[in-house]
């Protein structure tokens, strides 16, 4: 019987986990630089924390690993986290809510089914949250702290695209559908169907010029915002409020340099967003996004506090990073080959070794002992140490284990 | 059997229950000529005069769509609500629809108790308190509550009687029937969550690859696709039930009775306690009858449902049987379900049985079969987790447990591997050609509660019951 691993999940090897230490290493160290702090939350939650916001689809929810505990006779079911900012604004609910604003990152893995079995179904994310801030800074503070991380990581041409889910509730509404079909349509743009919004009958004739404006073109400055609210700010004045928040935020990042494009028909995975969404892409695939969330923490029981956050997909990452970017730990390698009589001291010399810095192992049969730089032989008789650099090809006796790290240091 | 002979093949699985009549007609009328098909046979295998190839078997018709979807059979017949269950759980299932029988015809509603003054779904979506869903169709039941984006809600699995769970033991119950049914029993329809009829499906594969075209010709020549039900949703206010059902605070027992064949021993037992209940067993299915003893309210449930109503605090005092308390508690194993009294009656062994052509003794025999075969062990049973135990206690490596819903013996030996069942006398084991190989352990009849009902204000009344019952057991 050949036990194989499980339908749409993955093993990270040696190579991958080395890239995925890299990602997390960059973002964790730019998140402790802007001041966020880590936290890792439960793998099992109750399902019911995912229902209550009642934003995640039914779509989506229809794909979450959910079942009932060893005590769930209740009959409420727990699930494996689907999604990494809930439970963090549960968290911030649950500990910090006195202490007002709050910045947390994470780095977890999310569960999601895929019926193909193709893609994994367990992915993992670095988010960052940035909660109780609503001004354009905060968000423009998180569209930067993802690009620092990102350049950390030697990738450029990374694109940014902007949409507003505000924008798009506001042009629900001015269309005049009634509130089921406004529900149906933002549930089946959150589900990727960018279509979606071609194919609405407006039930005011005013409102489809604006429609047909904001899915076909792309802006790429505030300027195209602002050109829009003079458009239909008068015909549709839902769209006034939503259109003046993308601009503050947009004319900052303007200010900044960045540039992006804006497409307001992608909303996929964003549920409860209400404010800017942002996507991160490469040319093949998009490796992050993130936005504006202010309603979240007020659903999952909190008060009313604003929050905006973002996450980066290390799946599609790991496959961006180029080799090049990671470093090769093993170069200064030390195996340290004691002879049968001599195991207590090879065991006390790796000690020393590792507390002086170095990276060594005992030779045991059976193991590779290619790719070490040094090899260090300890002997019962004279010389007792015998230690050779494997690059320079030059072997050199000592006396002392002292002796041995004076070469060493060389 | 030769390559040749296995695409000739052609199996199908048949309704038992709601549906064994009207089939037995229908497929009557398309000349199938089949043997034993009716209601009453105790042969779950059938043949067909038209269709040598063709070997039939009788499922429960909840088990149908199951049975299809992994292979095991390439046609079935059954309710659309059965396939649409499966579905909604497992939507890449291998299923084709094929053909609407026009028979069978049923609604699925999503009801709610009329004391509650709701008359939309959409009213319960506000609440943040859990609101708890009572099914036989569990899986049909989470969807809806995910579509109607319930914020908190929790689903109770049942085998049968979900009408009587309304109001005290469960918010909403999705039921089939139609709007008399409902207004009886003091509901009202809230949503139309499916309206369904038979219909004959195939297994994906199947279709893709066999020449299943004379048998499905057949059926589809005969079939007059049925109006869609529609149901007339009947909002009128029927009089107030009889019998306010307390909560435990106010003191009174809430006890659970048996339906099904524990009726008549349960009747008996309480007759000798001098208890007497009015109108049960019901020839009119009432489920809510009267108990002449004061501060006790009962209503009429399936035995298998018990323990987990009893977990719930829906009941304080429920006759059931050992085995489905062990079900419940090798699920839930910090359960506040206790058993207090052995009420000696319905005595049955819960055995491991496989099939005669299997030359297997015993657990150790079973290991042995594990460790050589290279498929998983198919292991069929009602008892999902005291199987699950079972396959864990003997570690029996790779295997599978394929839940069921009645007339077990049938899977054995082409759909599954090994049983675990009920059996007073092995008669009926014998007659399908099966054998023990294991006895797990004896189940009679017993009384449960649960232990924050025995700590209750109420704890009292529930003593003094037991204590009644304890000494009619003693006498007899």
């Amino acid at each position: 019987m050949r036990v194989q691993r499980c339908k749409g999940t993955r093993d990270l090897a040696p190579e991958e986990m080395a890239r995925f230490r890299l990602i997390e290493g960059v973002f964790r160290d730019r998140c402790l630089k802007w001041g966020y702090e880590e936290v890792r939350t439960p793998t099992l939650e109750y399902l019911y924390l995912f229902t209550a916001t009642g934003t995640l689809t039914p779509s989506m929810l229809g794909k979450v690993y959910s079942f009932l505990d060893w005590d769930g006779w209740s009959g409420e079911r727990v699930v494996l986290r689907p999604d990494g900012t809930i439970p963090v604004a549960r968290f911030y609910i649950d500990n910090m809510v006195e202490g007002g604003s709050a910045k947390l990152f994470y780095v977890t893995n999310v569960f999601i089914f895929e019926p193909t079995g193709k893609e994994t179904r367990e992915k993992w994310q670095c988010g960052a949250e940035l909660i109780g801030v609503s001004s354009p800074s905060a968000d423009v503070e998180l569209i930067t702290l993802a690009f620092e991380v990102l350049t950390g990581l030697g990738l450029d041409g990374i694109r940014l695209r902007l949409s507003h889910a505000g924008l798009i509730r506001a042009l629900l509404a001015g269309l005049g559908l009634s509130p089921a079909e406004q529900n149906r349509v933002f549930d089946q743009i959150l589900d990727g169907d960018g279509d979606v919004l071609a194919k609405v009958k407006p039930a005011r004739p005013q409102a489809s010029k604006a429609l047909a404006s904001l899915i076909t073109s792309k802006g790429k400055s505030s300027g195209f915002l602002k050109t829009l609210k003079a458009q239909f700010g008068q015909d549709i004045p839902e769209l006034k409020a939503p259109l003046d928040a993308f601009i503050d935020t947009v004319s900052l990042l303007d200010t900044l340099g960045y540039d992006y494009e804006i497409d307001i028909s992608s909303g996929r995975g964003f549920e409860y967003y209400t404010g800017i969404i942002f996507q991160l892409l490469t040319d093949e695939e998009k490796i992050g996004g993130g936005g504006r969330y202010d309603a979240l923490i007020p659903l999952v029981g909190g008060r009313d506090v604003p929050a905006s956050g973002f996450a980066l997909y290390l799946d599609p990452l790991m496959k961006a990073v180029r080799p090049a970017a990671l470093g090769k730990p093993g170069a200064q390698r030390l195996l340290v080959r004691a002879e049968p009589e001599m195991v207590t001291e090879g065991f006390a010399i790796v000690k020393r070794l590792h507390q002086a810095g170095y990276s060594a192992e005992l030779y045991l049969a059976g193991r590779d002992v290619a790719g070490f730089r040094w090899a260090l032989d300890v002997r019962s008789k004279a010389p007792p140490f015998l230690l050779t650099d494997r690059v320079k090809r030059r072997k050199v006796e000592a006396q002392t284990i002292d002796d041995v790290l004076a070469l060493l240091n060389r | 059997m030769k390559g040749g002979e296995v695409d000739k093949e052609l199996k199908i699985a048949l309704p038992k229950g709601r549906l064994l009549t009207e089939t037995a007609d229908f497929l009557k009328r398309a000349g199938w000529g089949l043997s034993d098909y009716h209601e009453g046979t105790r042969l779950y295998r059938i043949k067909s005069r038209r269709f040598p190839h063709l070997l039939a078997k009788m499922f429960s018709e909840k088990d149908i769509p199951i049975q299809v979807a992994v292979g095991n059979y390439d046609l079935g017949i059954c309710g659309l609500d059965w396939v649409k269950e499966l579905l909604a759980r497992y939507p890449s299932s291998a299923l084709v629809k094929v053909q609407n029988l026009g028979c069978g015809e049923d609604a699925l509603h999503m009801v709610v108790s009329r004391s509650l003054g709701v008359t939309t779904p959409e009213e319960l979506t506000a609440r943040a308190e859990v609101i708890r869903i009572a099914s036989e169709y569990p899986n049909l039941a989470e969807s809806f509550a995910l579509n109607l984006r319930l914020r908190r809600f929790s689903v109770f699995p049942l085998w049968g009687g979900a009408e009587v769970y309304p109001p005290e033991s469960a918010d909403l119950a999705l039921v089939p029937g139609r709007g008399d049914k409902f207004y009886e029993a003091g509901l009202v329809p809230i949503s139309q969550v499916l309206s369904f009829s038979a219909f004959l499906i195939a297994n994906k594969t199947s279709w893709e690859i066999k020449d299943l075209g004379e048998a499905v010709a057949s059926i589809c020549e005969q079939s007059v696709a049925g109006e869609q039900y529609r149901p007339s949703l009947d909002m009128t206010p029927a009089p107030e039930m009889a019998g306010q059902w307390p909560s435990t605070k106010a003191g009174a027992v809430r006890l659970a009775l048996p339906d099904g064949h524990q009726q008549l021993p349960t009747v008996s037992l309480l007759d000798k306690a001098g208890i007497q209940i009015d109108d049960y067993p019901s020839p009119t299915g009432n489920r809510r009858p009267r108990v002449n003893l004061p501060g006790v309210v009962a209503k009429v449930i399936r035995p298998q449902d018990m323990p987990l109503q009893v977990a719930n605090g829906n009941f304080d005092l429920a006759i059931t049987g050992r085995d489905w308390l062990k079900e419940h508690l090798y699920q839930f194993p910090s359960s506040p379900v206790t058993e207090l009294l052995d009420l000696k009656f319905g005595w049955v062994r819960i055995v491991a049985v496989v099939s005669n052509d299997l030359s297997v003794d015993g657990s150790d025999g079973l290991r042995q079969l594990c460790a050589e075969r290279s498929l998983p062990l198919r292991v069929a049973s009602e008892y999902v987790n005291i199987a699950d135990k079972y396959a864990r206690d003997n570690r029996l490596g790779m295997y599978r447990i394929i839940p069921t819903w009645g007339a077990s013996e049938a899977f054995l030996p082409e759909d599954a591997d090994l049983l675990i069942e009920n059996t007073q006398t092995g008669r009926t084991i014998a007659r399908h050609n099966l054998r023990i190989i294991d006895t797990l352990f004896e189940s009679t009849a017993c009384l449960i509660s649960n232990v924050n009902s025995l700590a209750s204000p109420g704890a009292g009344r529930i003593e003094s019951i037991v204590e009644t019952l304890r000494r009619a057991l003693k006498e007899s």
